[in-house]
């Protein structure tokens, strides 16, 4: 809490600091012979001055309150009697977990000794002059800074090209954000992928045709011999997501033609947002969409012509699951049919093509690279895909191709290992990291793929 | 057989104090317009055009043109930006139905045949009346396609070798046959400037019109792929009857026999060329063609 009191402080300060920065400038320029003699405008040099302010203070700020709860337990553990402190790491962890919890006036798991009182009594009064160390220091880098930007503002200091510079480096930062999430994301299901194969082989996991991920957790416990073949997921997926392309591609595009090349202008401005809404339902409407209406739909009309269809059929998560991607490839193959010079339509009906035989000859093969992207960027969606499976396609790992049959996918998958109470070395529980790892590769591809096909189709044209 | 209109030249009706000085002054010029100067028909025509208004939206592009298109002869339509000469060639194949806004009333017709009529089929006076845009557009398919397009969209051809007969002489009578014989798969986008309007061409009397229209069609190439184009122009003569909007008078005064100068939508004079270049009968054109303006 009083962290945020603190930012706060520092941002009036950086305000105040603006201010000063900013007038000094004016009489600077004043005495000179007018603003014209400043290097830079007078705003500038405010954003100078809040820079020194407000920078180094909450550089410190961040760094402070990253460390200080290590140091502060470091500083508690030292203090603790002998026999507490050689125990083992974990049990040691509990114990600092009960100090802090009756620090802070938690709940606590065992009955409170003499010592862990002290212990905890010693970790508030720690943190409280840490936290007081820290306002101080604070604040007066702040005003330290005030005071170092007051002297460095002069009318030959280029304050725009500096404030300007330290902008940039925001910038920078803002833009690795993404990167190192992704890295960092991909490193720790990484790590945690090879703790799995170390248990099961990858060619067990790639090839096995079961998938039965239920471990023992006791030795004795009955029925539950975990099997980790892959295979059945990914064939679950590959059905789903074909099923969906089957529904989305012809769909989504004959409705990209319409709109873009036949549709009037009034039509087109209701009818293409009202499409677009289709992307904006909650994945999770889609599923109970999928499971409560389509699904029993489509049973009852198989058995209807005597056909045996499962409750929970790829049939019914796949339609869905397209009828949920058509916008991404109406939009998409939309955007890319506007962008068909209008000099080879005018091309074609200048030698008396036909309306339909310029959107089938000459529109859709310029457009085809653009569409064939799109198509992959939704394949790629259909594969990740979870929430309409998990309601629609069932658990059950079929090794099958039979659209009426219950399959599941490694979505699905995922979510039922990690959902409930876990231990986190068991192959269980590991095997999520490891599909994540290969769903992760597969859409990886599949978006670089798509990439490379749009960027070519884009030097075709521009 | 219509009848001939003569539109008597009507010098000095109007007489502008100053000419040259701007949209205002040009703007009045036109208010009181007397009639297109010159003889608008032709012995022969391929088109007759009667009384052409185009509007886009509110605004009118072309007031009350008339003009013939003669057989085996080239006219040039000139005159300054945003005059209606490219809207002109695009009513005589109907190209302007493409846009929405824009409306067409008057008679037009090809061989007696008014193409406006509700009942007449666009799609084979598009292929008797060609059309060579401004900016050359190849289809990005090979040069054997682009130029095989028109034909086996109309079934000109009854099997593959008649395609190719159609392809090569197409190729031929475009002076393109010999610089591309040995690479026909090839993409036409990969051929320079000048062989893409040629290809265009080519693409064009695959279709064998009676009519070639050409926008401006030398206007994003070079001098030298100029020359040829013009000369392939004056080769075509003898088969098409061929319109071509330029801004360029040296090109009109080279290829043409006829040439019509319009001005703020209408058809201002029209004539043989070499009277036009050298005794133009009306003020305007002749401060057009010396330069005054435009």
């Amino acid at each position: 809490m009083y962290a945020v009191i603190l930012v706060l402080i520092l941002l009036a300060l950086m305000a105040v600091a603006y201010q000063l920065g900013r007038r000094r400038s004016q009489s600077m320029a004043g005495r000179a012979g007018g603003i014209r003699k400043l290097h830079s405008l007078p705003g500038y040099y405010g954003f100078y001055a809040a820079i020194w302010c407000g920078l180094p203070a909450l550089l410190v700020l961040l760094v402070w309150l990253a460390f200080q709860s290590i140091i502060v337990t470091k500083m508690v553990v030292a203090d603790l009697p002998l026999a507490t402190r050689s125990l083992s790491e974990a049990e040691l962890g509990l114990v600092i977990n009960d100090i802090r919890n009756l620090a802070e006036g938690n709940i606590v798991s065992r009955d409170v000794s003499p010592e862990m009182q002290a212990a905890a009594d010693h970790y508030t009064n720690l943190n409280r002059i840490g936290s007081a160390a820290l306002v101080v220091v604070a604040i007066s880098m702040a005003l330290l800074g005030i005071a170092l930007g007051w002297r460095f503002i002069s009318p030959a200091m280029r304050a725009r090209n500096q404030v300007e510079a330290v902008v940039k480096a925001l910038l920078v930062l803002s833009s690795t954000i993404a990167i190192f999430t992704t890295i960092g994301i991909l490193l720790s299901v990484l790590f945690e992928s090879i703790r799995f194969f170390r248990m099961i082989p990858l060619s067990e996991f790639l090839f096995g045709l079961q998938w039965s991920p239920q471990m023992a957790i006791r030795v004795d416990q009955v029925g539950s011999s975990g099997v980790f073949g892959a295979l059945p997921l990914f064939l679950g997926t590959v059905l789903i997501s074909l099923i969906a392309m089957l529904v989305a591609v012809p769909i989504g595009l004959m409705s990209a033609i319409y709109l873009s090349e036949y549709a009037g202008r009034r039509l087109r401005a209701v009818a293409k947002p009202l499409l677009e809404i289709l992307a904006g339902i909650p994945t999770v409407v889609y599923g109970f969409f999928a499971a409560l209406t389509v699904a029993p739909v489509i049973r009852d009309s198989g058995s209807l012509i005597g056909l045996d269809v499962s409750s929970e059929s790829a049939l019914a998560a796949g339609v869905v699951m397209g009828i949920m991607i058509i916008p991404f490839i109406s939009s998409l193959s939309d955007d890319v049919i506007n962008a068909v010079p209008q000099a080879l339509r005018d091309a074609s009906f200048g030698v008396g093509a036909t309306h339909s035989e310029t959107i089938r000859q000459v529109i859709i093969p310029a457009a085809l690279p653009g569409i064939v992207g799109g198509v992959l960027l939704a394949v790629s969606r259909a594969i990740g895909e979870t929430m309409i499976v998990v309601m629609a396609a069932g658990l059950s790992a079929n090794l099958t191709v039979n659209p009426l049959e219950s399959v599941t996918t490694v979505t699905v998958q995922i979510v039922t290992l990690l959902v409930g109470d876990q231990e986190f070395d068991s192959p269980k529980t590991l095997a999520a990291f490891a599909l994540g790892l290969m769903l992760f590769g597969v859409t990886l591809i599949l978006n670089i793929v798509a990439l490379q096909v749009v960027r070519k189709y884009r030097e075709q044209y521009e | 057989m219509h009848t001939t209109i003569q539109y008597m030249a009507a010098e000095n009706t109007l007489a502008p104090a100053v000419s040259g000085d701007g949209g205002q002054a040009l703007a009045e010029d036109s208010r009181d317009f007397a009639g297109t100067v010159g003889d608008v028909t032709v012995a022969n025509p391929a088109m007759t055009a009667r009384n052409v208004n185009v509007w886009y939206g509110e605004q009118q592009a072309i007031i009350d043109t008339s003009l013939d298109i003669g057989k085996s002869q080239v006219i040039s339509m000139i005159g300054p930006s945003g005059c209606g000469k490219s809207t002109f060639i695009r009513c005589l194949n109907r190209m302007n139905d493409t846009i929405d806004s824009c409306r067409v009333t008057g008679d037009i017709r090809l061989e007696g045949q008014n193409i406006y009529d509700k009942k007449l089929d666009v799609v084979p006076l598009r292929a008797q009346v060609g059309m060579v845009f401004q900016k050359p557009n190849p289809f990005p398919k090979s040069i054997y396609d682009n130029v095989a397009y028109g034909p086996r969209i109309h079934g000109l051809a009854e099997d593959k070798q008649g395609v190719d007969e159609i392809v090569e002489t197409s190729l031929s009578k475009a002076g393109l046959w010999d610089e591309v014989k040995d690479r026909l798969g090839e993409p036409g986008t990969g051929l320079s400037g000048g062989q893409q309007q040629r290809l265009c061409i080519a693409r064009t009397i695959a279709v064998s019109p009676e009519v070639i229209l050409m926008d401006e069609p030398c206007s994003a190439l070079d001098p030298i792929a100029t020359a040829t184009i013009e000369e392939l122009i004056d080769e075509l003569r003898q088969h098409y009857a061929i319109a071509i909007v330029t801004h360029s008078m040296q090109q009109a005064a080279r290829v043409s026999q006829r040439t019509a100068y319009f001005h703020l939508g209408r058809l201002i004079e029209v004539g043989a060329t070499d009277d036009i270049f050298t005794n133009p009968g009306h003020r305007l054109t002749e401060d057009y063609i010396t330069g005054r303006f435009g």
